[in-house]
């Protein structure tokens, strides 16, 4: 279709269009700077008002947590990806008994685990790039460790996020991590359970992705 | 494809039927406000519409450079790209992809470029599945009929209208009419079809030049799902949704997802700049991007229709109408309704077969007031107006003049020559007020509704004179 690529291109080049000047966009005094504990603060509010849960924990606690929240959520089992950032912690802390999910890793590729992944897996943790605290967003950059689907197919998402991490709005992420200079296979914003309100206008939480996300913030 | 020649039948038909009537209200009423809570400081929602506007115009301002620049970071990343000037050259390139891969089942996330394309029919003419995954547009599909609204695409729907929709199609499933159990009847359903579909498709909501990025907007999961688990990814989306950088597309997130529904943001953002790369473990092996021009290089040569194509598809025009919150989305017969709908099809399609719908308008201006882009849709739908009636073919504006009817145009041009010949227009309404009771009380499709307008005893020049202004 080179022809159809060249026609088109010829036509938008036959006239420049004029536009007449644009208003420039009047300075925001957004008061930028927040301290760490206003992030935490909004972050927290914006992300519990679209039913996800947020528990703060800390780098010594976050995988008992982890645990804890399993057991009462009686999961049978959970995804990690053994190679990636909380393979170490969760190793080293998980118990083995009849009450803790079994963890479960997936290797190779897709193409083999799709079938598990899309009956057998309860729930799966990622770890997360960064978060948005204006919006409650959680970043990810899924990686070979913690591929894209761990985030979207199993029925409960745990997120583990480093307060430290969080920025104030998208575009401090987008500029502050140079995002230009070299975009991931897929980026992703994750604002909560998947929802829908396609029915009379009325919130139904748990459509396509996770019914629950649970992000554990820790500090 | 409907025509509009029956947009008055489907109108009046829309207009008889007090449910379409409740359901619509019910819904425009709940986004307006969702909008107004979720915008509610005027100066922040001014500098952004500003700031959105600003970027859209420098997109279009570049836009054969941003397209090229697109396409060249995309084949970088590894996206193939392909260009197609009509409907049917993009939907015979989907059809090849399929072939190639011996493809029959494809799962499709929220497209409106999609719909535009006819693109479910043309696939299930070549025997290959075409399913939709978005709630609202399944239902649709459900149900045999086409979206109503472009981001609640069953809006005219109710949940016992759906419950009962989902009873005739799914006898086995425990009758529900609460929305998440439809909800989550429909996840189960749709979950094999995502296992097992050959190719996923997709819309983009922006295209970022400079990195080569497919942008998507979602709540539901299922656009991750389309783009994700199935081997091949096709994204379809119009040459015009290109912007310049990433840095464009924080605050044109923020404001369309405002604007649409009034959250603070999707649940979903999902970025996608390549296929699976060797070593990641999932994700489609293939990822294409097809853009059909199907007439936006000719609304592209117009320095005023081009606005039309700064839209970023919030639906937030439709929302505020109140034409569209009364006739609701199918009246129209058009892939796009409402206020922008009835800017961009007529010039889409022509303004022989769709030219009434630039007077589907009361011209009230609230499209225009909440644009998140700040298109000037009353002066656009005046323009079309003026296009459909021209008295020559100068114009560049498919169908033109198709609107013109001669009786209009004799009293139009009479009221003018009249109201330049002061002696004369003195005579004539001085003739029209003795004769008032000669008025007829029925004065065509005005009077089906309304009372006939009386015409006062004096004249206001007789009224005026006797107020002692002796210049009138």
């Amino acid at each position: 279709m080179h022809n159809a690529r060249d026609n088109i291109l010829n036509r938008l080049r036959r006239q420049r269009p004029e536009f007449p000047p644009q208003d420039e966009p009047a300075s925001m005094d957004e008061g930028n700077e927040t301290t760490l504990q206003q992030r935490i603060e909004a972050f927290t509010e914006k992300l519990r008002s679209v039913r996800a849960e947020v528990h703060l924990t800390t780098e010594q606690d976050w995988c008992h947590k982890l645990q804890e929240l399993c057991r009462k959520k009686e999961l049978d089992n959970l995804l990690y990806g053994n190679q990636g950032p909380l393979a170490e912690a969760m190793e080293k802390h998980w118990n083995s008994d009849d009450s803790t999910p079994r963890l479960v890793t997936l290797n190779e590729t897709i193409e083999s685990w799709k079938e598990p992944l899309f009956n057998d897996i309860a729930a799966a943790v990622t770890s997360v790039r960064t978060g948005i605290a204006q919006v409650g967003t959680l970043v990810l950059w899924p990686t070979l460790e913690e591929p894209r689907t761990y985030s979207l197919v199993p029925p409960v998402h745990f997120a583990v996020l480093h307060a430290d991490k969080l920025y104030n709005t998208f575009a401090e992420v987008v500029e502050e991590e140079a995002w230009q200079e070299g975009m991931p296979t897929n980026a992703l914003l994750i604002s909560g359970p998947s929802k829908s309100a396609d029915i009379e206008q009325t919130l139904s939480y748990g459509v396509h992705g996770p019914t629950e996300l649970v992000a554990l913030l820790v500090s | 494809m409907q025509t509009a020649s029956d947009f008055r039948q489907r109108s009046e038909e829309a207009l008889g039927n007090p449910q379409i009537r409740r359901n619509f209200r019910f819904a425009m009423d709940g986004l307006m406000a969702k909008r107004r809570a979720g915008l509610s400081d005027p100066r922040e929602r001014e500098q952004l519409r500003t700031q959105c506007a600003g970027i859209r115009v420098n997109a279009l301002s570049k836009l054969p450079e941003l397209l090229e620049q697109l396409e060249g970071n995309c084949t970088r990343n590894g996206i193939q790209v392909h260009w197609a000037e009509s409907v049917d050259e993009a939907n015979n390139i989907v059809l090849e992809i399929m072939r190639q891969h011996d493809a029959t089942r494809m799962i499709k996330g929220k497209s409106m470029v999609s719909e535009e394309m006819e693109l479910n029919h043309f696939l299930e003419d070549h025997d290959i599945e075409c399913l939709e995954s978005d709630l609202g547009e399944y239902i649709v599909q459900l149900a045999g009929e086409t979206p109503s609204h472009i981001i609640a695409p069953a809006i005219h729907k109710n949940r016992h209208e759906i419950a009962e929709l989902f009873r005739q199609k799914f006898p086995d499933i425990p009758f529900e009419e609460d929305p998440e159990k439809l909800a989550r009847s429909a996840r189960e359903i749709l979950r094999e079809k995502f296992y097992k579909a050959d190719v996923g498709l997709s819309g983009v909501n922006f295209a970022v030049a400079e990195t080569g990025t497919l942008c998507l907007v979602e709540n539901e999961g299922n656009g991750r799902m389309c783009t994700t688990v199935p081997p091949v990814h096709i994204a379809v989306t119009g040459i015009e949704k290109v912007v310049e950088q990433l840095s464009d597309i924080p605050p044109l997130l923020n404001l369309l997802v405002r604007s649409a529904t009034g959250q603070h943001i999707s649940t979903y953002f999902n970025m996608i700049s390549s296929p699976r790369k060797p070593g990641e473990k999932d994700g489609p092996q293939e990822v294409h991007l097809v853009l059909p021009d199907n007439e936006r290089s000719r609304i592209y040569e117009d320095d005023e229709l081009i606005n039309t194509l700064r839209c970023i598809r919030c639906g937030a025009c439709m929302n505020h109408c109140p034409v569209y919150g009364r006739i609701g989305g199918h009246a129209y017969g058009s892939t796009i309704p409402g206020p922008i709908g009835s800017v961009v099809e007529p010039q889409k399609i022509g303004l022989d077969t769709l030219g009434e719908l630039p007077t589907a308008s009361t011209l009230c201006g609230a499209c225009g007031e909440v644009c998140p882009v700040r298109i000037p849709l009353p002066d656009l739908l005046n323009r079309l107006r003026y296009e459909g009636v021209r008295n020559n073919n100068d114009g560049k504006v498919k169908g033109q003049s198709e609107q013109r009817k001669g009786t209009e145009a004799w009293i139009w041009k009479s009221w003018s020559w009249l109201h330049v010949q002061p002696m004369l227009y003195r005579l004539a309404m001085r003739t029209a007020t003795r004769l008032r009771s000669l008025m007829p009380r029925k004065l065509g499709p005005w009077t089906d509704v309304r009372r006939p307008p009386r015409i006062a005893a004096r004249t206001l020049h007789e009224l005026a004179r006797e107020k002692g202004f002796d210049n009138a």
